[in-house]
């Protein structure tokens, strides 16, 4: 009784229904200059904590997260919080509520930290200042230095605050540690892990430590199709599946993780 | 490509399938795919007429046209065989060579080159200052200003192509333009200025001079087509064709597969100003002088216009593109002449009395509403009435 | 020394005019990737415009202040136009840069066809107000006044500009869109509405460019966009499109190579060393405009 009528507003609303994953994709396909890099992809983002894409060096999901995001022209069905958002373009997906840092971390060269931020401002929204700069107090420190004389490290944190400086209902972050120092890579996992407790991740990472430290659940993917999907840990222990499907050892992984 | 959207619309919050529930939904092809698929892909649906029957039924059908006194009344002024009429149709002719020309680099290879009037333009004032300084016949001049104009294509696309997209169209664009300056500068008064220059009749076979011989003129400008869209047709089918679809498509997949694009494309670029140039003679001929608004840049524009109009790197486009452009510009402004003409209201005349005007619209609603030109629409009614009768949703 | 200072004069003059039609080019270019070819339609929109208020409108006749409201008339109009075809022309083709280019080009013939149509193609002599008359003495040589209102009217056009992509939240999206326009709409930004500003913003300096124009040569023709363009092209290319200020420099240098190559040396020699600087700078420099647009538009 408690229950019913929330859940009744929520589905009214377009909202996730009780039990309903807030992100569901099915069966998308991507073709870019005549390769179908995606063929058939159904995944999805349940309401809470972060779902892990996993795969080799070009199997799509990079290709996945950005045709999630409309970002790519594809077919397909995308659904947020139950609503069909396939048809919407870019931007109106991303205002409704999705932070992305993307795998080359699109921060923008020529504008300061500071206009970098500003520029991700919502109209109506309420920056999170306070939360950006306590994560990533380099940000405040570096406020006026132009975006393009950053350190890979500083600029994947501006990348991250920036899509932490608004509230959202997922956040979408592609290979946050890729080409970081092992220091570095320590500070953005807190980052991810500390945004993850308020707001569900999809997670594209390629460093299965990070993975196995903050991911609930992992997509697999291979040559464009979903090939795994499962509790993250319980795939990371099967280390003969893990070779399979991801193509590393166990134990190269566990040196990695070691090394930060 | 425009590889649409998928709009297929899910009823919202509707029952989810379990998650990880992979390949249930069917693949679904790109609508926007097959649309703009590789020249001649067309012919696979009637194979029973040999490929080369069409070209060739057009090629007799053209030879024959002049001992046609049929009389097209609305379409033509005088019969067939009149010689307006064959002026006109010559004129068609020489810029639906010099428009197939065009289309091997901008459809081609997906060059866009602003400057293809350059060599036209080449051509015909090489071959026509070679008559006037030198007192050359025809018959020497035009294949000078041939390789002429072959040799500067080469060494201008030699420097342009070493860049690419937009900035190859700046280059080309301002070589051609530094061109035009200097036929209106009048150099030495040997360009003739705004004037222009016009054709020796001394010095060109009788057979070419006079109203008498527009029948002779028009199977020169009808022998330049033909010379002109076999070459590139032929070329396309060669191993060279492949290479240049290959750059069209992806040119950095060409360099991953170990070949060179610059030789292929400067290739193109040469071959193109060469068959310019040689349209350019023709034109010489054909109109009797050359002025220079064949070196501005807005005549290499309307090169651009007749070739997406009938369908860029398609067989028959820039063919059907440049005689109908090169037709309605002329026809028009004999409309625009016409008695009737002189009884509307000034409000509708005066946009009425330029081709220009018409044409350029014309071709702004082409882009709109039907982006492969003339040569798709077959494919587009096709598919049309195909998906009619399925009576599935349009793809976009 | 007073030939030198009356072709800096005129060159700054000339560059001005670049400059006006220019800048717009590169905000639209950077911004959209579209090489517009309709950008000189807008120039003979705002000069015939700004012609016909001088000639019909009351409050812009005459030859004092008058000619304040013909020049705010015809970039009123240039403007609008620009923005119409951003709308009903470029939007629709979103995305899809060679459609984009082809109806620039399809509208750069029919516009002054149209205009021709419509006031024929002849010059029509353009007003001279009294501030724009005579010479004022510069260094010994005496400089036309209207040379001096064209850099006067440029730098503050310059200085709007700089302030705009400086100041406000639309300039701050230009700038980041010039960068990279899908991370832009990946922030939940709706470019779109700053590319048609940024349209309209270029179309009220070119229709600017064409209203003085009509002061500068005296009259208004259909085609006078169309050379102005092309040298407007080569400024955006020399120029780059990262910067409003680079933009500036290069259409000064433009109309100077211009015209001292075109007084010291031949007539149209001027012209054609423009075009050996562009095709130098195209091929010596390595980055900028070539790399960046080389795969996005072929």
């Amino acid at each position: 009784m408690t229950e019913k009528p929330g859940a009744a507003a929520a589905a009214a609303e377009g909202g996730a229904l009780p039990g309903e994953p807030l992100l569901r994709v099915r069966g998308l396909h991507v073709w870019i200059e005549g390769s179908h890099i995606l063929q058939g992809v159904d995944l999805a983002v349940p309401a809470s904590g972060v779902t892990a894409l996993l795969g080799r060096n070009g199997v799509g999901k990079t290709t996945a997260v950005k045709a999630v995001l409309g970002l790519v022209p594809r077919t397909g069905e995308v659904l947020l919080e139950g609503r069909d958002i396939t048809a919407r373009p870019t931007h109106e997906i991303t205002a409704s509520g999705v932070g992305y840092v993307p795998e080359d971390r699109g921060v923008f060269n020529g504008l300061t930290v500071a206009e970098n931020l500003r520029l991700a401002e919502r109209p109506r929204g309420r920056p999170r200042y306070g939360l950006v700069h306590e994560l990533f107090p380099e940000l405040r420190k570096r406020a006026g230095q132009a975006a393009g004389t950053l350190s890979g490290g500083q600029q994947q944190m501006l990348a991250i605050g920036r899509a932490l400086l608004n509230e959202n209902r997922l956040l979408v972050v592609d290979e946050p540690t890729k080409g970081l120092a092992p220091r570095v890579v320590a500070e953005v996992a807190d980052a991810v892990a500390r945004a993850a407790a308020g707001v569900p991740v999809l997670l594209v990472e390629q460093n299965l430590a990070l993975v196995r430290r903050v991911a609930d659940e992992a997509v697999v993917l291979d040559a464009g199709r979903v090939v795994h999907t499962g509790p993250a840990a319980e795939l990371l222990e099967d280390a003969e599946r893990t070779r399979e499907l991801l193509g590393v050892s166990r134990a190269h992984n566990a040196e990695e993780g070691e090394g930060r | 490509m425009d590889t649409p959207q998928s709009t297929a619309a899910a009823p919202a919050g509707g029952a989810a399938p379990a998650v990880g529930g992979a390949e249930e939904a069917a693949p679904r092809t790109p609508a926007g795919a097959p649309a703009d698929g590789p020249p001649g892909a067309e012919g696979t649906r009637r194979r029973r007429i040999p490929r080369w029957a069409v070209p060739a039924a057009a090629v007799v059908l053209l030879a024959l046209l002049p001992f046609s006194t049929l009389p097209v009344p609305g379409v033509f002024e005088g019969p067939l065989n009149s010689p307006a009429t064959l002026q006109l149709l010559a004129t068609c002719l020489v810029f639906a060579g010099l428009a197939t020309s065009y289309d091997l680099l901008y459809g081609r290879l997906g060059l866009l080159s602003f400057g293809h009037a350059l060599y036209f333009a080449s051509g015909a004032y090489f071959a026509a200052l070679l008559m006037e300084l030198l007192r050359l016949p025809l018959a020497a001049a035009a294949p000078l200003a041939v390789a002429g104009g072959t040799l500067l294509a080469l060494l201008l696309g030699a420097v342009s192509l070493r860049v690419s997209g937009i900035a190859l169209a700046m280059v080309t664009l301002a070589f051609a333009q530094a061109g035009s300056i200097l036929v209106v500068r009048d150099p030495g008064r040997a360009t003739g200025g705004e004037e222009g220059l016009s054709l020796e009749a001394d010095l060109v076979p009788d057979a070419l001079v006079g109203v008498f011989n527009t029948a002779n003129l028009y199977w020169l400008a009808a022998a330049y087509a033909v010379l002109a869209a076999g070459a590139v047709w032929w070329l396309d089918s060669t191993p060279t064709g492949r290479v240049w679809r290959g750059i069209r498509a992806n040119e950095r997949r060409v360099a991953v597969l170990g070949l060179n694009p610059y030789p292929y494309k400067l290739a193109a670029f040469t071959v193109a100003g060469g068959l310019a140039s040689l349209g350019g003679v023709a034109y010489l001929v054909v109109s009797g002088g050359v002025t220079p608004v064949v070196t501005t840049a807005e005549f290499t524009l309307t090169l651009l216009v007749m070739v997406a109009l009938g369908g860029a790197g398609t067989r028959w486009g820039p063919v059907l593109g440049a005689v109908l452009y090169t037709y309605l510009d002329h026809r028009l402004l004999d409309v625009a002449a016409s008695d009737g003409f002189e009884r509307l209201p000034a409000a509708v005349q005066a946009p009425l009395s330029q081709p220009l005007f018409i044409l350029g619209m014309l071709f702004v609603a082409m882009v709109y509403f039907f982006p492969g030109g003339l040569a798709a629409l077959p494919a587009r009614i096709g598919a049309a009435v195909a998906r009619r009768r399925r009576r599935g949703p349009p793809p976009d | 020394m007073s030939t030198v200072v009356l072709l800096l004069a005129t060159g700054l003059g000339l560059g001005a005019l670049y400059f006006l039609i220019a800048s717009g080019l590169s905000l639209i270019f950077g911004l959209m990737d579209v090489l517009n070819f309709a950008h000189g339609a807008f120039l003979t929109v705002g000069g015939y415009a700004a012609w016909w208020a001088s000639v019909h409108l009351p409050f812009a006749a005459g030859g004092g202040w008058g000619f304040l409201g013909a020049v705010a008339f015809g970039t009123a109009a240039g403007t609008a136009a620009a923005f119409l075809v951003e709308l009903l022309a470029i939007r629709p083709l979103y995305g899809r840069h060679r459609e984009q280019i082809l109806v620039t080009v399809g509208l750069s013939l029919a516009v002054p066809a149209l205009v021709q149509g419509i006031w024929g193609a002849d010059p029509l002599t353009f007003p001279r107000p009294d501030i724009a008359r005579g010479t004022v003495g510069v260094l010994g040589a005496a400089v036309p006044r209207d040379r001096l209102l064209l850099v006067a009217v440029a730098a503050a056009v310059l200085g709007g500009l700089l302030l705009f992509v400086r100041r406000t939240r639309y300039g701050l999206i230009v700038r980041a869109g010039v960068e990279d326009r899908a991370m832009v709409t990946a922030l939940g930004i709706d470019v779109r509405k700053a590319f048609t500003l940024v349209f309209a913003i270029g179309g009220a300096a070119a229709s600017l460019a064409g209203a003085l124009g009509g002061l500068y040569f005296g009259v208004v023709t259909p085609t006078q966009g169309v050379s102005l363009l092309i040298f407007a092209f080569i400024v955006v290319v020399i120029g780059g499109t990262a910067s409003i200020t680079g933009c500036a420099l290069a259409s000064v240098a433009v109309a100077m190579i211009q015209q001292f190559a075109n007084y010291y040396t031949v007539a149209g020699l001027g012209d054609i060393a423009v075009v050996a600087v562009l095709a130098a700078v195209l091929l010596t420099r390595q980055g900028g405009l070539t790399t960046r647009t080389a795969e996005r538009v072929a």
